[in-house]
């Protein structure tokens, strides 16, 4: 990725392990119903002063929703959202210490640059001196200084994204909602500015609530991630953890590359689970302290970097170990992902990083290999 | 193809000539020295004067310029919050039928139009004259207005207001600060519309007229009744300057408006 500088180093931050940590904006119980579809169903969650944190899930699965919530535009069904400890259903929108950019960007069309970075003070009824200086300390942040007097109609895309992201950190609120800020930016871009927005999270010291759809921008700027599907969290972890330890087939396959295995959990002890499976004609070992039971139906969820290639076989076969055959290799440069078809037909991807010197013989099409993989290489998951 | 384009050109000219030949002759006959309207004698403004002294002439063009700012006005602001209302609230009772209510004097003959209005101030025993013609413009006019606004708030992005009140904007002061302005050229044409039907209408203002309430449209058909005066000329070639001057402002307004964004854009789009 960027050879972007992080900006001041990310800190040791995680008051969510903290049972005393007062939370800044809780929602309790939260459901949002338009006629009788369920947009966002039973929702609770804490997010923390100066988290930077991302609702994260597919097209229509009620991100906005939620975080409309914060701002005031949609009020819960039922429920409750918390800001500062206090309920905050019914205050309007004008009353909440909570500024939001919007995913069109809004921006007013008959103001310039400065007039609708300065619209919040001015509502504010800050005194003129004080909404110029405040104004002008904004467009040096965002770096649009000489933009001052254009209309948005006068500017690119990526300007215009700037101009919102300052108007609405001109207020300074407790809150940033960012509803895809970066949706309409290429890649390049987007890239950069995420890491703009976290060097900005971490400088302003503010909290930052991010919706995308884009696992890999929720992985990049996120302090913690929450997985939606229909309405519902179904994990909420830092981008580590949603990572390397999903809790559920949904997050395993919305984050990132897995090959998922079937099978049935054969014994639980001592922090190992052993799990059966017939189809692959091995059993599996994992490392995990979730709690199981046996004979239940389950999952090995493995990612294709943690799986070992090898043409040789190895020593101890019937144990985290299958055998196929090379069906297709895919070149990326930095690495190759290799399509493996097993005896059963299942096909498994397995990457390996090109970093290793010319070995006498490269593995190639149609080669029999052997995949392996370490006892902490995945988890079991159950749903 | 010669053939074809040949027809054009000639269906064209024809069109053309039907519309305008009418209106040119009559510009024309304005300025006819005779008195008559069939031969040309020369040159003269002699009408021209004759008119602006003719006193019943200007206090029926007075009447139609009040009667028209007054119910423009209104039937602005009417026309606005009824459109406001259909595309704000799409989800209360009835709207379907209000809505419809709203478009339906649009296709009403204006026959219907003005004899109800004439019941209505009857029934309430309302005097008529210059009051009951403004009330029955707004009416008539209103509606025009509610359909060109609400053509525009159809594609009025709702996150502008969101953003406002997001800022600190009570719903109110986002109206004006927001909603207002960038509706405002179609407030404008709307106005327009109906300024330019108020000044017009015979019909609805003859139902609906009292003693000392003559509109001009008014007073010219009933003069016309006793003969062409070149008088009547002159009014309807200064009617038609002020109307066509209002008609070429407001599309060079658009018209320059549209290409301001257009070079704007360019250059947006040069500089990144
Ligand atoms: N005002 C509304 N009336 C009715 N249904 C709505 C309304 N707003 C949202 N919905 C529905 O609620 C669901 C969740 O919408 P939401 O905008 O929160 O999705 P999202 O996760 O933000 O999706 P996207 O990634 O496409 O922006 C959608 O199915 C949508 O159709
Ligand atoms: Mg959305």
């Amino acid at each position: 990725m960027g050879a972007k500088t992080l900006g001041p180093v990310r800190r040791r931050f995680s008051p969510w392990n903290d049972p005393d940590a007062k939370p800044l904006i809780e929602f309790k119980n939260v459901i949002k119903r338009f006629g009788d579809f369920t947009a966002v169903n039973d929702v609770s969650l804490k997010i923390y002063e100066r988290e930077f944190f991302a609702l994260l899930g597919p097209s229509g699965c009620g991100k906005t929703t939620l975080m409309r919530m914060v701002g005031g535009f949609d009020e819960p069904t039922s429920g409750d959202v918390l800001l500062d400890g206090k309920s905050i259903k019914g205050v309007p929108p004008y009353h909440r210490p909570v500024n939001m950019m919007f995913q069109s960007y809004a921006l007013f069309p008959h103001m310039n640059v400065k007039e609708n970075i300065g619209f919040g003070l001015k509502m504010d009824g800050l005194p003129k001196g004080e909404i110029d200086a405040r104004v002008q300390e904004m467009l040096k942040l965002v770096k649009l200084e000489p933009f001052a007097t254009r209309k948005p109609h006068q500017m690119s895309g990526g300007q215009r994204q700037r101009v919102a992201l300052a108007r609405s950190l001109a207020k300074r609120p407790r809150v940033l909602l960012l509803d895809e800020p970066l949706g309409a930016l290429d890649k390049k871009l987007r890239e950069e500015t995420q890491f703009e927005l976290m060097d900005l999270q971490m400088t302003l010291g503010m909290t930052f609530l991010i919706v995308t759809h884009d696992q890999e921008e929720a992985m990049t700027v996120a302090d913690r991630i929450a997985v939606m599907d229909h309405g519902k969290l179904i994990q909420v972890a830092p981008p580590s953890e949603i990572y390397e330890q999903p809790n559920s087939k949904y997050v395993a396959d919305f984050i990132g590359d897995i090959n998922l295995f079937e099978g049935k959990v054969a014994a639980c002890a001592d922090n190992v689970i052993r799990m059966e499976s017939p189809a692959l004609g091995t059993v599996i070992e994992v490392e995990d302290d979730e709690h199981c039971t046996v004979g239940e139906d389950a999952w090995f969820a493995v990612r294709p970097e943690k799986m070992r290639i090898s043409l040789d076989q190895p020593a101890q076969t019937g144990l985290n170990v299958v055998a196929g055959e090379v069906w297709d290799i895919g070149y990326l440069g930095d690495s190759s992902i290799y399509h493996v078809k097993l005896a059963n037909g299942k096909t498994v991807r397995a990457t390996i990083a090109n970093t290793d010197r010319m070995v006498e013989r490269p593995i190639g099409w149609e080669d029999k290999v052997w995949l392996t993989w370490p006892r902490d290489a995945g988890v079991v998951l159950t749903r | 193809m010669r053939k074809v384009s040949l027809f054009n050109v000639a269906s064209l000219t024809f069109g053309f000539a039907f519309l305008y030949l009418p209106i040119l002759l009559l510009v024309m006959y304005s300025f006819n020295e005779g008195r008559s309207a069939a031969v040309w004698v020369g040159w003269s403004t002699k009408w021209y004067v004759s008119a602006f002294n003719n006193g019943q002439l200007m206090d029926a063009a007075w009447v139609t310029i009040r009667v028209a700012l007054m119910s423009a006005t209104v039937a602005t602001v009417l026309g606005t919050a009824a459109a406001l209302a259909l595309t704000r609230y799409t989800r209360f009772r009835g709207r379907l039928l209000f809505s419809g209510m709203i478009y339906a004097p649009l296709v009403m003959p204006e026959v219907i139009t003005g004899l109800s209005l004439l019941l209505l101030f009857v029934a309430v025993d309302f005097e008529r004259g210059f009051w009951t013609i403004t009330l029955a413009h707004i009416t008539f006019t209103m509606c025009f207005v509610a359909v060109v606004v609400q053509s525009r708030l159809v594609s009025f992005d709702m996150s502008l207001e969101e953003a406002a009140q997001d800022l600190g904007c009570t719903p109110f002061k986002t109206f004006f600060l927001i909603t207002l302005p960038i509706i405002m050229p179609a407030v404008v044409s709307g106005w327009m519309l109906a300024f330019t039907l108020s000044i017009d209408d015979l019909v609805i203002s003859s139902f609906n007229t009292g003693p000392g309430a003559t509109t001009l449209p008014m007073k010219i058909y009933s003069d016309v009744r006793l003969g062409v005066k070149p008088e009547i000329n002159a009014v309807c070639t200064i009617l038609i300057v002020i109307v066509s001057m209002a008609v070429i402002a407001a599309s060079i307004m658009t018209k320059r408006q549209e290409m301001e964004r257009q070079r704007a854009e360019k250059l947006a789009m040069a500089q990144t």
